[in-house]
């Protein structure tokens, strides 16, 4: 028996091997990375029967293209998440949400997402890259972990653990604003759960996997002199001289020096993850 | 006692914020302690509690009579760094200390310097030593690229830039050690407690 791979024939503009990410090293400087649609890609894993902490692949915008080198006749269960896309198998469409058989040899496409960014690929026997301090994620800000996903590359698959877990109905994935908890830093701004909540916003396409940036009227600063550095968290709104926020996901520097007003609710970070330069967003007190 | 102060940080985090980093380290090794949270963050004047078990209130009833133990870490162990002082902001940072670029890099050479705390980047360690009045501010506008082993100055800090990186300090040198490495324990070279003397080779 052979060990199993994904070969790597295509990937559109951004593919990254991801997991829970490496959380409680800020203090060492190192940022926490790990998939940005959490959920999506908790639910990939789910469905093929994986661990919580398997790698799963981060595609974005889709042209992802990989085959299944495996024994003949054996296979591997897979699941696409996250943003909604076309799947193919060997050319026949195949569920997006489902865990999908792929058999030896076969060729799995994502084409790209109709809303969204980001979709997550799980495989049964997760993908075993060796870990860099305790993890698979490929970190952009400070290129700790695995290299960028590229054409060429050969991905192992582990050792299938169980069977694929049950179909899943998602719950229905909300819209509207993000919810905000107050931040430590508010008083550096003038107003800013107000001005913040009280405006419409637009997606920078210089958003990324270090933070989602922000366009519309600026925040006024209020004070202006530098802030000694401090600890980030997930979410964290940090406010620039130039007014224009920017909310922090999970490539964010553990440490930053512009002042932190307001902070996202956790279960709404994942959709920073999905939405598209241009896209509109607000904002809103969470309750 | 020393005062603490309590700021929000969403419902899962807290930032303590005191005087100096004397007071934050010290209060650093107290959070761990208490084991509060899964995340603590020393920095200049504050420390991050990030993924509370216990509410926020409790932390701020527990440190209103919070006073420092003392010295609460020997000292650690000394590594000396080989250093070139050549960079290009050291005509600036002579200026602005009213002095020689041979004063400027006595000074470094002469400086017992301590690792603080870590962060920016992985195994950006920042080494405090320098005198109050030998501060110096960020550059107005950062470099895109500063190249790693580059060593710098920014307020009362010296750092060694573990990798390239964009960059705001002022630069004044360079080593070839190696700050960061993933596959080392510990990974940083510079862990807090260290202190660090610059050799010129």
């Amino acid at each position: 028996m052979r060990s199993s791979a994904l070969g790597v024939a295509a990937t559109g503009p951004s593919v990254l091997l991801q997991d829970l990410g490496r959380p409680g090293l800020a203090h060492l400087g190192v940022p926490r990375a790990g998939a940005l649609d959490a959920p999506a890609a908790a639910l990939a894993r789910r469905l093929v029967g994986g661990a919580a902490d398997d790698a799963v692949l981060e595609v974005l915008l889709g042209g992802l293209e990989v085959v299944l080198e495996a024994d003949p006749g054996s296979g591997a269960w897979v699941a696409v998440t996250g943003a909604p896309c076309p799947v193919a198998v060997d050319g026949r469409a195949a569920p997006h949400g489902r865990a999908v058989w792929v058999p030896a040899g076969s060729r799995l496409v994502l084409g790209r997402p109709t809303t969204g960014l980001r979709c997550y690929l799980a495989v049964d026997g997760g993908l075993p890259v060796a870990e860099v301090l305790g993890s698979r994620s490929s970190d952009t800000l400070a290129g700790i972990g695995p290299a960028p996903v590229r054409v060429g590359d050969r991905l192992p698959v582990g050792v299938r653990r169980g069977e694929p877990g049950r179909a899943e109905v998602p719950p229905a994935r909300a819209t509207g604003p993000l919810r905000l908890h107050p931040g430590p830093r508010a008083e550096w701004c003038e107003d800013p759960l107000a001005a913040l909540t009280g405006r419409t916003w637009s997606v920078g396409a210089d958003s990324d996997r270090v933070g989602l940036r922000l366009h519309g009227e600026p925040l006024v600063r209020r004070r202006t002199e530098e802030l000694p550095s401090e600890g980030m968290v997930l979410g964290a709104v940090q406010v620039p001289p130039d007014g224009r926020p920017v909310v922090f996901l999970a490539d964010h520097p553990p440490t930053g020096g512009y002042p932190v007003v307001a902070v996202v609710e956790e279960a709404d970070l994942w959709r920073c993850a999905q939405l598209r330069p241009g896209e509109q967003v607000g904002f809103t007190r969470a309750r | 006692m020393v005062d603490v102060r309590v700021l929000p940080v969403g419902p899962r985090a807290v930032l303590l914020e005191v005087a100096d980093v004397a007071s934050a380290l010290a209060l650093a090794a107290h959070c761990r302690a208490a084991s509060w949270a899964s995340e603590v963050v020393p920095a200049a004047r504050t420390v991050l509690l990030d993924g509370l078990a216990v509410p926020p209130d409790r932390v701020a009833a527990a440190l209103t009579t919070w006073t420092p133990e003392g010295p609460t870490a020997a000292p650690g162990g000394l590594v000396e760094l080989p250093v070139v002082l050549d960079g290009e902001d050291l005509p600036d940072v002579a200026r602005l200390w009213d002095c020689t670029r041979v004063e400027v890099r006595a000074t470094l050479t002469t400086t017992t310097f301590t690792s603080a705390f870590c962060g920016f980047a992985p195994g950006f360690a920042y080494l405090s030593g320098l005198p109050a009045d030998r501060a110096v501010p960020r550059l107005p506008s950062p470099r895109p690229r500063v190249p790693a082993g580059s060593v710098a100055l920014a307020g009362e800090w010296a750092g060694v830039y573990p990798t390239a990186s964009p960059g705001g300090w002022r630069l004044v040198g360079r080593t070839d050690a190696t700050l960061w490495d993933a596959d080392r324990d510990p990974p940083a070279l510079l862990t807090p407690g260290t202190r660090v003397r610059f050799v010129e080779v």
